[in-house]
């Protein structure tokens, strides 16, 4: 039974391994990162910039067709283009970084929809929003572990500052120079996870493997190091299991994935100790005694 | 012997200067109380000394002291209360000059982490997150960051804004330990009463220069009217201003 239905899809078939191997990488990488997304209340710039980056990838499709270091480089320059200009206007202009941000990813994202429907068709354009997690490559996965890789250093060099920045950006400002330079380098580590992510669940579906795992890690742990360590748990439990559902019941794996880890928000929000529906209503009635 | 002197500085966001040519010098080793009116511009003059603005024009000058020397208590709504920290992580931050971003914390260090929050009165409170603190106890937090800190120039925005007379007494007690240290200190206040009795100098604006000199002297009920004035001129952009009032 249990090989059947757990063991059996990744022993017999190389896709469902390689496909658990890039999930693990995405978990990993971008989960931590996204922590710290929900952290500095910038849950919505995760989807704004994965929306940014399709002309970059859109762009590199044009030049090569489905092939990976073009798209790649694409999408990392035109998310990276999108960071700098709406930070750089929300620096020199009284508009928001909010406002800024959805400008210029709002453009980006049109650029990219008239770039793909000129030349590509909407398969290929199926292929940028959702992913093929079911037909990595070795040269996908390689790029997948190696943003991992990186984005778990570069977090682990600044991770104090990055804390600062969340917390009390004004105190970093008045002991350090390195506000501006965590700033952008933290955006500079998601559009690099969500560019490695699109290859495997696509641009949209990256996001979620971002958002939800930290959303719900918020219910079980009190500390940022907790909070992290359970969001990248949940992901990997939800990769595991998203990709079983999608291999028994045919179903389409990025959207499997992901609602697996809405499934488990749903329950962390309902029974997680920290702040959880449950844990409210006990709370309420030690008060009352 | 100075600490901070401003010469002919105006500040101010947009063109609009919040604080128009002030001119005045704050000697090493006082202890000043900022007074002034709502928009007098108080708070962004502590953010000019920060060096968060720009001086439009004129200009700041730090006797023997280096930006570095400076401690800065923003007023309280900057900080995320939310963000799943303790206590004892935040106290820590104070030792960010020694530590910087990858410095480990040393026996050495932690003991005085731990001293710090003795001396604000939270031992046992150590491993708290702040979201679970109450406003006093959050100020008394920051406080005990600033000891560690241990800057010549301490900057204190409204350091007593909601707070209890309890807490406000031993805050008080630290600043003036620290005055008794030779530090210099500049605190954004609006209780005439906290100014009177433990302030020696006050620095009165409202926008511009009103008075600066010793407490007494400053606080006075001309003075106090004089900057109430000012400051209602002064509501719109400056241009505007004199068609307003007529």
């Amino acid at each position: 039974m249990i090989w059947d239905t757990i063991l059996q899809p990744f022993a017999e078939y190389g896709f469902m391994r390689r496909a658990l191997l890039g999930c693990i990488a995405i978990s990993l990488g971008a989960t931590p990162v996204g922590t710290f997304l929900i952290l500095r209340r910038m849950s919505l710039t995760g989807d704004a910039m994965a929306h940014a980056i399709l002309p970059g990838a859109a762009i590199g499709f044009l030049i090569s067709g489905l092939s990976l270091i073009p798209m790649t480089l694409g999408g990392l320059v035109a998310g990276l283009l999108v960071a700098l200009l709406s930070g750089f206007v929300t620096r020199m202009t009284s508009l928001r970084e909010d406002a800024s941000l959805a400008a210029f990813y709002l453009i980006s994202l049109a650029i990219g929809v008239l770039i793909v429907s000129m030349r590509g068709s909407n398969v290929d354009l199926m292929h940028v929003l959702f992913g093929t997690v079911l037909a990595l490559d070795d040269a996908t996965l390689i790029l997948l572990c190696s943003i991992s890789s990186l984005s778990l250093v570069i977090l682990a060099l600044f991770f104090r500052p990055l804390v600062l920045e969340c917390a009390d950006p004004q105190f970093l400002r008045s002991v350090s120079g390195l506000s501006a330079i965590t700033h952008f380098t933290f955006l500079l580590l998601v559009v690099l996870n969500l560019v490695g992510g699109f290859h495997a669940i696509g641009t949209l579906m990256a996001v979620g493997v971002m958002i939800l795992p930290a959303t719900a890690a918020r219910f079980w742990a009190t500390s940022i190091g907790g909070m992290i360590v359970t969001a990248v748990a949940i992901a990997m439990i939800s990769s595991l299991i998203g990709l079983l559902l999608s291999f028994h019941f045919s179903l389409p794996s990025g959207p499997a994935i992901i609602l697996v880890n809405g499934l488990i928000y749903g329950m962390s929000l309902s029974f997680g100790p920290v702040g959880g529906l449950v844990a409210q209503t006990t709370a309420k009635q030690h008060i009352q005694i | 012997m100075y600490a901070l002197q401003f010469r002919k500085l105006s500040l101010g966001y947009d063109h609009q200067p919040a604080i128009h040519q002030l001119h005045a010098e704050i000697t090493t080793g006082s202890l000043t109380a900022i007074v002034g009116p709502n928009g007098a511009g108080k708070s962004t003059l502590l953010k000019g000394v920060m060096g968060m603005l720009t001086p439009m024009e004129g200009s700041l000058a730090f006797g023997s002291l280096s930006r570095e020397n400076i401690a800065y208590l923003p007023q309280q709504s900057d900080i995320d209360r939310s963000f799943p920290i303790t206590v004892v992580e935040v106290v820590s931050m104070g030792l960010w000059k020694e530590i910087g971003p990858f410095g480990w914390l040393n026996k050495t260090n932690q003991v005085r982490v731990d001293k710090a929050i003795a001396a604000v009165g939270l031992t046992g409170f150590e491993s708290r997150v702040i979201g679970s603190l109450s406003g006093g106890q959050m100020q008394r937090v920051l406080f005990a960051r600033l000891l560690l800190q241990d800057a010549q120039l301490v900057l204190l925005d409204e350091p007593f804004n909601a707070i209890d007379t309890r807490t406000i007494s031993d805050l008080i007690n630290l600043i003036e330990r620290w005055h008794g240290e030779g530090r210099t200190i500049l605190a954004v206040l609006h209780n005439h009463e906290t100014v009177q009795t433990h302030f020696p100098q006050t620095l009165m604006i409202a926008r511009e220069l009103v008075a600066h000199g010793p407490t007494k002297n400053v606080l006075t009920a001309e003075n106090q009217f004089r900057a109430r004035q000012m400051c209602e001129a002064c509501t719109g952009p400056p241009h505007v201003c004199g068609k307003s009032a007529a």
